[in-house]
């Protein structure tokens, strides 16, 4: 547990020095970015509603990662879930059954698998690697995306804007207070962080999945497939993340535009690792990622910082962590030159 | 003259246990010198230490008269002490040649060191191909690399962790020779074997350890080796019995006319393989590492599967075409010859590992590992197989290496097999270990199990075996009765001239040189 507060004290150290040396008071910036984010209640609901994607997400996520499967393709992953889900939000013949949400639900979670299970069938089947093939899918569900809001999809009535109608009220998570934006989604991340805890710690498949990942020629003596770990890896970051994109459709966007995440499946990756891929660490990493969201808002509108600036801030911070837990494992050492 | 190495008071815990107290020693340059003792006896740890891989918590160490300050293992290399571990530390994904290039102290290039070690290699008797990847490599031919590394060094002070255990007995004799060789030269060996044979016939001195302490001294070429068996084990070693075999009528493990390419182009090709194990005996697989066994194995245990689906039967049933762990469904146990990271998973505790091969054994319920009964099953093969570990908590790679190789040898004999694979049994055991694991191998047979021995060790094969095939380039020879035969037939059988094709010649180089 050394590792994240050695990160914190030397990001806090490196970050007061770059906004001081650039001309901002590094009190005053750090108090902004981790401190005002989250003295108020609408502070409170953004932090959640952000970190809750980048959670589940990098629950199903790391369900792969422990097996050596490497899916970076969450993001279209979860593109393709918002896309389905929002389908069947405008498409249902009734758009008030309350069968509505559930089926939008299935919908993501659906279409996310069927994201992944390309690169796993290749993955099982021709070898092909599987990071490359999730990384070309993201910008294919890209511009999907694009094509549809731009085209068969444009809500008629939207002044020609790149986006779809608004979902029905019966489409939609009811949030807990009208006033702020959090709202019921979350309890499908806790219920996520649960099944992951459940699965990576308890059950026999992904006992499995750890050995593939921890002595892959151990897997092949036990006759652990190693296509059953590919397809199961992969499957639980595609569901995870269409899952997430459902619940953005039908919780704080309410309808398609082209740009419908700020990157949560990209994040959702470094949310795992810094969680060194167990539950309750992605937990905290999926907090403390919503708040440098959050953080560097908040700073761009009230001190004025660059994106650029806020950016550079957060990656020191992510790079202590994640380095920290490296020289925990590994240590560097001059060796002593040889004649 | 002071002694080349000097250990002062050296003490070193692990958690629960003390792997070395307070240990002293000496080494005169020029002696070979056996450290002796019985599985977790902390032989590896010391070693380590000399060798600075790893620390002691109090106690010095000495160098000609020198203390070693800053003890690593750079440190010990600049003063011409090379180690040769008891698992090997090769890089797995790069060559032969690299891995060498990175232990080697002064600048080169690699064609010139490529060269040295094929010359070298030759020379001692230890064949290796350069350009080889590691990965690829047998165990056997790994220790080789290892060997050859450590030689090319020309050191003053040799550490060998059981470097014969997977050696063939050609290449053990011409390395006795190169040892001998050195220590005439003045190179100090420390020697570290559980084949008190080896020991006996090398060894000028010898520090007996039980249980992290030195126990007692002994002079090896002028004691039996029954009195240093005693010495290590504290007590008599048990009898060996073998009632006489009666094997079932129908076999329990048939080969029909297997044929298969080589898994690389270093692989061998098995050609015709036919035999047949019966329920109620033991059958040895006899034969010089490289030889195709790697590839037999990985055939019969379901980690490569076959597309003729009846050209391996098990209880009657074509299963060439099945995965491991479908053929242990029709009841096959199998111990590997790489007990880190094949038979077992490194970082997983004990009771993990058990659960690798035993969760049909009721350690899943409901699709969940059922962390008591993985707890119990672990304990009972810790407790029934003498495994020296911290409980099933443990991680299989703080283990010595004969301790995780009883807990794997226990793991699958505890889940009473109707046919049980096992390649080299008995490697790295101690002497008492051995004994207990072949007559459990003899037990298990007698009640009804077929069981088929892979192993280098011919000793080991006509103690237990009933009958013996021999495995030379990829073909199997036809089976013979143990009571019926002798070495010099088994041997001339694992050395058949390659007449013709030179490429592979390795089984006969081992014993022209
Ligand atoms: N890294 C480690 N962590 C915890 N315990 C360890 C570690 N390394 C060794 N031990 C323990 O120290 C003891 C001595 O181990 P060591 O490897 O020195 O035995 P050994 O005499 O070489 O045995 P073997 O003949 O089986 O190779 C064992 O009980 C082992 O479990
Ligand atoms: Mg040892």
């Amino acid at each position: 547990m050394a590792a994240p507060v050695i990160a914190t004290v030397l990001t806090l150290l490196v970050g007061s020095l770059l906004f001081a040396v650039l001309g901002y008071d590094p009190l005053a910036t750090l108090q902004a970015f981790f401190i005002t984010p989250l003295n108020s209640l609408n502070g409170l609901s953004e932090w959640l509603l952000k970190a809750s994607p980048l959670i589940l997400i990098a629950c199903g996520l790391a369900v792969g990662f422990r097996a050596n499967v490497w899916n970076i393709g969450a993001e279209g992953q979860l593109i393709i879930g918002a896309l389905a889900a929002c389908g069947v939000g405008l498409f249902y013949p009734n758009p008030d059954s309350w069968l509505l949400l559930p089926l939008m639900f299935f919908a993501g979670a659906i279409a996310g698998m069927a994201w992944a299970a390309i690169p796993a069938f290749l993955r099982a089947r021709m070898n092909t690697n599987e990071i490359l093939v999730t990384l070309m899918l993201t910008y294919i569900a890209t511009l999907l995306l694009s094509w549809l809001v731009h085209g068969p999809w444009r809500d008629p009535a939207g002044f020609n804007y790149p986006q779809t109608a608004l979902l029905s009220a019966a489409a939609m998570f009811e949030p807990f207070d009208y006033a702020y934006r959090l709202n019921a989604s979350v309890f499908i991340t806790v219920v996520a962080v649960f099944l992951m805890w459940l699965f990576t710690d308890r059950s026999f498949l992904g006992y499995k999945m750890s050995v593939s990942g921890a002595a892959p020629l151990a897997a092949r003596y036990a006759g652990f497939r190693e296509s059953a770990a590919v397809w199961t890896g992969l499957l639980a970051g595609g569901a995870a993340a269409g899952i997430a994109g459902m619940a953005e459709v039908s919780g704080p966007l309410g309808q398609l535009s082209p740009q419908i995440s700020p990157g949560y499946g990209f994040a959702a990756i470094i949310v795992a690792f810094i969680g060194r891929l167990n539950a309750f660490g992605i937990v905290l990493g999926g907090l403390l990622m919503s708040l440098l969201f959050l953080g560097g808002e908040a700073v761009q509108m009230n001190l004025g910082l660059s994106a650029a600036l806020t950016r550079i801030f957060q990656g020191i911070l992510l790079f202590f962590l994640l380095a920290a837990d490296f020289f925990i494992f590994y240590r560097l050492r001059r060796i002593p030159e040889h004649a | 003259m002071p002694p080349r190495l000097e250990l002062r008071n050296i003490t070193k815990s692990y958690p629960g246990i003390i792997a070395n107290d307070d240990i002293s020693m000496s080494i005169m340059p020029g002696e070979i010198h056996a450290v002796l003792g019985e599985n977790g006896a902390g032989k590896s740890t010391l070693m380590k230490i000399i060798y600075g891989a790893a620390q002691a918590d109090s106690g010095e160490i000495f160098c000609d008269g020198k203390p070693i300050a800053a003890h690593t293992p750079a440190t010990s290399r600049a003063l011409g002490i090379e180690m040769v571990y008891q698992h090997f530390a090769l890089f797995e994904s790069v060559t032969v040649v690299e891995n060498i290039a990175l232990a080697v102290s002064s600048s080169f290039d690699l064609d010139t060191l490529a060269r040295q070690i094929t010359e070298l290699s030759n020379r001692y008797g230890m064949p290796i191909d350069p350009y080889r990847r590691v990965h690829d490599l047998s165990v056997g031919e790994r220790q080789r690399v290892e060997i050859v590394r450590c030689l090319l060094q020309a050191p003053k002070l040799l550490i060998l962790d059981e470097p014969t255990s997977v050696l063939t007995p050609q290449a053990v004799v011409k390395l006795f020779e190169t040892l001998r060789q050195l220590a005439a030269e003045g190179c100090s060996i420390v020697y570290i074997s559980h084949k008190l044979d080896e020991v006996q016939e090398l060894c000028d001195t010898a520090t007996v350890l039980r249980n992290g302490k030195v126990t007692g001294t002994a002079r090896p070429k002028e004691s039996t080796s029954a009195q240093l068996a005693r010495l290590m084990v504290g007590a008599e070693l048990p009898e060996m019995h073998v009632s006489p075999s009666v094997p079932s009528d129908k076999p329990v493990i048939e080969v029909r006319g297997l044929t298969a390419p080589a898994r690389d182009k270093y692989g061998v090709e098995l050609k015709n393989v036919s035999f047949e194990v019966r329920g109620g005996e033991i059958v040895g697989l006899a034969g010089v590492s490289g030889n195709g066994q790697a590839e037999l194995i990985s055939l019969l245990s379901g980690e490569r599967t076959h597309a003729n689906a009846l050209s391996i039967q098990i209880g009657g049933k074509a299963a060439a075409h099945l995965n491991a762990s479908e053929r242990r469904k029709l009841g096959m146990a199998f111990v590997p010859e790489e007990r880190l990271g094949r038979g077992a998973v490194p970082p997983h505790a004990l009771w993990q590992n058990a659960v690798l091969t035993a969760h049909r054994s009721g350690l899943v319920r409901n699709g969940l590992v059922d962390r008591k009964q993985a707890n119990s099953f672990a304990a009972k093969i810790i407790e029934r197989f003498k495994v020296k570990a911290n409980g099933p908590q443990s991680s299989a790679q703080s283990l010595s290496g004969g301790n995780l190789q009883k807990f794997i040898v226990g793991r699958e004999i505890a889940l009473e097999p109707k046919l049980f694979l096992v390649a080299q049994p008995t490697w790295g055991v101690d002497v008492g270990a051995a004994a207990f694991i072949r007559q459990t191998l003899v037990d298990l047979s007698r009640s009804g199990a077929a069981v088929l021995v892979i192993s280098e060790e011919l000793d080991e094969l006509f103690e237990i075996c009933d009958r013996l095939l021999v495995i030379c380039q990829g073909q199997v020879s036809p089976p013979l009765i143990r009571t019926k035969t002798n070495r010099e037939e088994i041997g001339l059988l694992m050395t058949r001239v390659d007449r013709g094709n030179g490429t592979n010649g390795r089984g006969e180089v081992a014993i022209q040189d």
